[in-house]
């Protein structure tokens, strides 16, 4: 298959795993907290999927199947988690969960 | 004779009995504290004639086996020849007719306070240690009555423990004549690496053969035994204790301070004396220790207002003239004057303390004056006991005892030991009679009751006849235990020189006269102001001693201490758990619970690790 | 099975206690089971000690010569025994254990009142991980028993603490405690496991076991690292300056009873462990340290004592004499020879009693006057019936009075060693003087003096009176008998000595 080069690909997954990781960082509400790892972990997963494609291997279908599991399962526990968050502190704001002092 | 250890048993019962029930009536308490040191004394007595019977040799008693490891085999075992059973007799005898009295004497000083059965435990313990100290076969029994009579010492200086005063006399006491017990045991560790042993007998029989004469190693072992000696007897330069121990009970002082316990040091010389002989420089030493003693020591006693511790500095001079008797060779000397001083020291503290009671408690001889009427008895007495102190020609046992002593030193060569002793003389003459002058001369300044009761005329009166010439007939047999010091007879020489010093008496009873009968204006205008009177502090606080040793051992030890209420080296082991503690606080700020923190942390650290690996 | 008994039955005992203890949390059960198993440890023990032929026929260099021996695979695939094993110096330790484990749990009769069954849980649980030491002679079951012990007393400082301080002041000193001798366990296991493959390397077999690990060469360099594990250890154990910060703290700050427990037993472990492990082991090793030994046990002797001058609190100072005696007990271990080690013995022992003996009075003292700051005390003596008679006869114990036990310890410490180390003798006897120093201090401290108030205070109980009494009985049986512990012990420290012997020829040799 001679489609885009790698580098696309992966220049791609690159920007998006930043674009999540800089929200992560940025935002202090807990939902946009999620959907910034959801993106990060599909950056990851697509960084996967290229891989896969460049060296016609298996492996990589086969890592993105378990990041979806693994994104699916985040997903769930993180809103569970979100709405203990909302009972307990009446917010959503992250850092107001930041009781562990060490 | 093997009713020997039955000298211990007695008294040991009584202080095991007087201790496991101390609330018994006092009368039981009394009966049991002089009646154990009773039946000990008859059986010295019963002892005795058996031991002379069989001629005299010597006599050992195995207890048992005390500590065996290997090749260091120790009995418990006592040894009894002439010079032990010389210090047997004086210790059940003298102890007998101090209990006795102390029968009296802690009725009245008590006062129906409790304690009676205590003092009574603490006083028959003594007889027990300072008979094993006597009667042990070896070094390290002796050392446990050694260290036995210390403790008693201890606990009857501080017997009126409510008094701090006397509670830390006690501890004054304890530690000085500890720090002699350390030299002692030192002494007994050469001893016993040198030899493999430390039995007495075998020690001195072996001796020389091991050592030359003045070696190193032999003048090692006696300065470390003298040290020990010094310490007990308080002598030089051990010798700041005795005066503060008059804290005690008054027949603790005739008893311990007097009679027994302080003369440890003469008898450990004594029975140890084959050393100092191979040491003849450590045996000089010894004669001018006691010589030094005996005049610092009688110095003080000239410008003391307590009765008991006139007594008590001169009963340090009087075994200042023991140790030059040591000194000079003058062995069965030196145990002829223990045995008399025994006598009429314990006479003249026990007609003191029974002045004392009689004055009510009162113990400044400057308060008390004229006394002669109203206790005529204890006038007599202590006249005697003080002759007897001063040495008065012909009639007093204390001029044979003290006499012999002179005599040997001249006769063995020692000029200057013997004017040190006749100086001595002199100065005994004078603060005995002081003594005696102002407590029972002049007018009357006190209110006193005398002593009634056999309790209290008995051992006085006994004492009382021992301390004239009679004391001085009882023989010793110390012939064959340790060498007669005397030397070929030169009878007039000797008479001139006992002339010479019963002179110099006389001439010091005359000064005392001169000085302490009738108004006393002389004295009394010499020590008010100017040098005479800091001339008299100089003398009242014994030379300036107990200042020197303040200053130079207990305030550093002091300072150390008080540096010392933290613990330092702690603290510098500490660092260790604080720069833990310094990391643990830096780490943990990190750690402040922020979610999107640790992800900014992780991110860098993820890219701070992939530009290592690419371009490192 | 003897051996199994002994060891078993103080655990045994401290389950049924915890499980008495949940139904009767008042009551007197479990104290009544806790002294009747340490009863049940003492009786064997002493019949171990009566019974037992300790002379020294059959003596012939080489492999040590046991009582009793047990042993059963435990761990085989590392060639590690469940192996017990006891000879003169296990059954005069383990007689000592037993005997304050039955006083401890008298004295703490009516001090501990909270919580009965899990306290007497954890100290029956400690006396079991201190007799398991005494008798394992697999080194891993050795470093299990040492491991054992900590716990159930981390707790008894803990929880049980009590004294003037906060708890937070307990749990404090409890974890110093553990922190301390937890280190220093790391250092035994890891020199443990250096002799173990030493041995691996040189023989070809994997065992833990001591009679095997004993025929081990371990000079050189590697040697001294090893011993310095097992040194500091114990040293930590013992305790000796400067490793002594934990101890203070944790026995003014322990409930009486386990106060007992640290001075009397876990103490005495560390000397036990010199005996048995770091000087056999590395003869040439600790012959060639003893002379910095010998500086520290000097330095305990003048530092303990100063120290102990230096305390307000009453426990504070029986704690640092309790240093002070441990550097009479370091100059003997190093000294190496017979009447030295023979010494140690008696001092271990007489150290055990006296300072427990004058814990049981501190807090017997505390339990009346709610105080043990020695500046608020003072004219005691006449008010407490025969409790200041007893202070006195254990105080002149400390100081070392010819007829107690301390006197015969520290004088064969010092006859054994002065051989060798004349000049160290001489110093370190200097720390007779200010023994009497500090002890006599103590007296004047708390029972001479002006009486603040002329009341008596609650006499002894019998109980009380009992506890002492016995102890009075110990130490002056062991002053004045000292073959009852001399002739027991006399086989294995003349084995000792033997061995420190060959290893000084050799380390002068090289």
């Amino acid at each position: 298959m001679t489609g885009l080069p790698i580098q696309y690909g992966m220049g791609l997954a690159a920007l998006l795993f930043i674009a999540g990781l800089t929200g992560l960082v940025v935002r202090r509400n807990a939902l946009f907290v999620l959907m910034c790892l959801e993106i990060m972990l599909n950056s990851t997963g697509l960084a996967f999927i290229v891989a896969g494609a460049r060296w016609q291997a298996p492996d990589g279908q086969s890592m993105f199947i378990l990041i979806i599991a693994l994104a699916a399962a985040e997903a769930a526990i993180g809103l569970g988690l979100l709405l203990q968050l909302y009972k307990r502190f009446r917010t959503i704001d992250i850092d107001a969960a930041s009781e562990m002092h060490g | 004779m093997s009713l020997l250890v039955l000298t211990l048993i007695f008294p040991l019962a009584g202080a095991i009995a007087l201790s496991l029930f101390p609330r018994m009536p006092d009368n039981t308490a009394r009966t049991i504290g002089a009646g154990s040191v009773g039946l000990a004394a008859l059986v010295t007595a019963i002892v005795m004639v058996f031991w002379g019977a069989n001629g005299g040799y010597p006599y050992i008693q195995t207890l048992w086996q005390w500590i065996a490891v290997g090749d260091f085999d120790i009995n418990f075992s006592l040894y009894l020849d002439g010079l032990s059973i010389t210090m047997m007799g004086v210790i059940t005898g003298v102890g007998f007719l101090i209990h006795f009295f102390a029968a009296w004497y802690m009725v009245h000083d008590l006062e129906g306070d409790p304690g009676m059965a205590r003092f009574f435990a603490y006083m028959n313990l003594f007889i027990v240690a300072m008979l094993l100290l006597v009667l042990g076969d070896n070094l390290l029994l002796l050392y446990l009555g050694w260290e036995g009579v210390g403790l008693c010492s201890y606990l009857l200086i501080g017997y009126y423990y409510k008094t701090p005063a006397n509670a830390w006399a006690a501890y004054k006491a304890f530690v000085v004549t500890r720090i002699g017990d350390v030299f002692l045991a030192i002494g007994l560790f050469l001893l016993y690496t040198v030899f493999g042993t430390l039995n007495i007998q075998t020690l001195l029989h072996e001796a020389p053969q091991v050592w030359n004469q003045g070696g190193v190693m032999v003048n090692v072992a006696a300065v470390l035994l003298l040290l020990g000696a010094c310490g007990k007897s308080a002598q030089l330069p051990l010798q700041t204790w005795l005066a503060d121990a008059m804290a005690g009970p008054t027949p603790v002082s005739a008893l311990i301070h007097a009679a027994t316990m302080v003369t440890a040091g003469v008898y450990l010389i004594a029975r140890t004396h084959g050393i100092f002989e191979l040491a003849p420089a450590i045996q000089e030493l010894v004669g001018v220790v006691g010589g030094l003693t005996l005049l610092i020591a009688g110095l003080a006693a000239t410008a003391q207002t307590d009765i008991k511790r006139v007594i008590a500095y001169s009963t340090m001079s009087q075994i200042g003239y023991m140790f030059l008797a040591l000194g000079v060779g003058a062995w069965q000397a030196a145990i002829f004057h223990l045995m008399i001083h025994a006598f009429f020291k314990s006479l003249l503290f026990l007609t003191a303390g029974s002045v004392i009671i009689a004055c009510h408690h009162e113990q400044n001889i400057f308060k008390m004056g004229g006394l002669r009427k109203t206790l005529p008895l204890d006038y007599w007495l202590m006249v005697i006991g003080g002759a007897a102190l001063a040495a008065l020609p012909l009639v007093t046992a204390g001029f044979y005892s003290k006499d012999a002593i002179l005599w040997e030193a001249v006769a063995n060569g020692h000029g200057v030991l013997w004017l040190f002793g006749l100086v001595g003389a002199f100065i005994t003459s004078i603060y005995t009679f002081r003594m005696i002058f102002i407590v029972f001369h002049g007018e009357q300044k006190i209110h006193a009751e005398a002593g009634r009761g056999i309790p209290h005329h008995l051992p006085l009166i006994v004492l009382g006849v021992l301390s004239t010439f009679i004391g001085a007939l009882i023989g010793q047999p110390l012939d064959g235990v340790l060498p007669s010091g005397a030397v070929e007879d030169y009878p007039w020489i000797e008479i001139i020189f006992e002339v010479i010093s019963s002179v110099v008496v006389l001439v010091g009873l005359g000064v005392a006269a001169a000085l302490f009968l009738g108004k006393r204006q002389l004295i009394t205008q010499a020590t008010e102001g100017g040098p005479g009177r800091k001339t008299w502090l100089f003398f009242n606080s014994a030379l300036g001693f107990d200042w020197l040793y303040d200053k130079g051992f207990v305030q550093p030890f002091l300072w150390v201490a008080r540096g010392h209420r933290h613990d330092w080296i702690e603290a510098i082991v500490n660092v260790v758990p604080g720069l833990a503690s310094i990391g643990n606080s830096g780490l943990s700020a990190v750690q402040d619970g922020r979610v999107r923190w640790y992800a900014m942390v992780m991110f860098a650290g993820t890219a701070v690790l992939l530009a290592v690996l690419m371009f490192g | 099975m003897l051996l199994c008994w002994l060891l078993f039955i103080p655990f045994i005992g401290g389950a049924a206690c915890w499980l008495a203890g949940r139904d009767n949390p008042e009551g007197a059960v479990p104290r009544w089971i806790a002294f009747a198993t340490m009863a049940l440890v003492f009786i064997p023990a002493l019949w171990l000690w009566a019974a037992g032929d300790f002379s020294l026929t059959g003596l012939g260099g080489g492999a040590p010569h046991w009582q009793r021996e047990i042993s059963a695979p435990w761990i085989p695939a590392f060639g590690i025994d469940f192996h017990l094993a006891i000879d003169g110096l296990s059954v005069i330790m383990v007689l000592l254990a037993s005997l304050l484990g039955m006083l401890a749990v008298a004295c703490s009769w009516t001090q501990v009142r909270e919580r009965v069954g899990a306290f007497h849980m954890n100290l029956l649980w400690t006396l079991g991980g201190v007799i398991g030491i005494f008798l394992a002679i697999d080194l891993f079951l050795y470093f299990f028993f040492w491991e054992l012990m900590l716990i159930p007393m981390y707790f008894l400082i803990a929880l049980w603490g009590h004294g003037e301080f906060e708890r937070a002041a307990h749990v404090r000193a409890a974890v110093k405690f553990f922190i301390y001798t937890q280190a220093s366990g790391l250092l035994m296991l890891a020199s443990i496991l250096g002799v173990v493959f030493v041995h691996y390397g040189q023989t070809g077999t994997l065992t833990f076991d001591y009679n095997a690990l004993l025929n081990t060469q371990l000079g050189g360099a590697f040697g001294m690292v090893l011993m310095l594990g097992f040194f500091i250890a114990f040293a930590v154990k013992l305790p000796a300056v400067p490793f002594h910060g934990w101890l203070a703290d944790a026995q003014a700050n322990a409930p009486s009873s386990g106060a007992v427990d640290l001075s009397g037993i876990l103490v005495k472990t560390a000397a036990y462990g010199f005996l048995r492990l770091a000087l056999p082991l590395f003869p040439e090793s600790s012959a060639a340290f003893a002379p910095v030994a010998m500086a520290l046990g000097v330095i305990s002797i003048y530092y303990g004592a100063v120290m102990a001058f230096a305390q307000t609190d009453m426990k504070r100072l029986i704690s640092y004499a309790s240093i002070s005696h441990m550097g009479f007990v370091l100059i003997g271990l190093y000294a190496g020879t017979l009447l030295s080690l023979q010494g140690v013995i008696v001092q271990v022992v007489a150290s055990a009693v006296s300072t427990a003996a004058l814990f049981i009075i501190a807090g017997q003292l505390y339990e009346r006057l709610g105080t043990r700051d020695m500046r608020r005390l003072g004219g005691l003596f006449g008010r407490l019936g025969a409790l200041p008679g007893f202070a006195l006869v254990f105080v002149v114990a400390t100081l070392g009075m010819p007829a107690t036990a301390n006197f015969i310890g520290e004088f064969l410490i010092f006859f054994g060693a002065f051989g060798d180390w004349p000049w160290t003798v001489v110093i370190a006897s200097g720390g007779m003087v200010l023994a009497v120093v500090y002890a006599l201090y103590l007296m004047h401290r708390v029972y001479w003096g002006t009486p603040s108030d002329e009341g008596t205070i609650a006499r002894m109980s019998a109980r009380e009176y009992t506890v002492m009494m016995t102890l009075v009985v110990v130490t002056l049986l062991v002053g004045l008998f000292p073959q009852t512990v001399l002739s027991v012990s006399q086989t294995t420290m003349t084995e000792v000595s033997q061995w420190f012997a060959h290893g000084l020829a050799a380390s002068t040799a090289s």
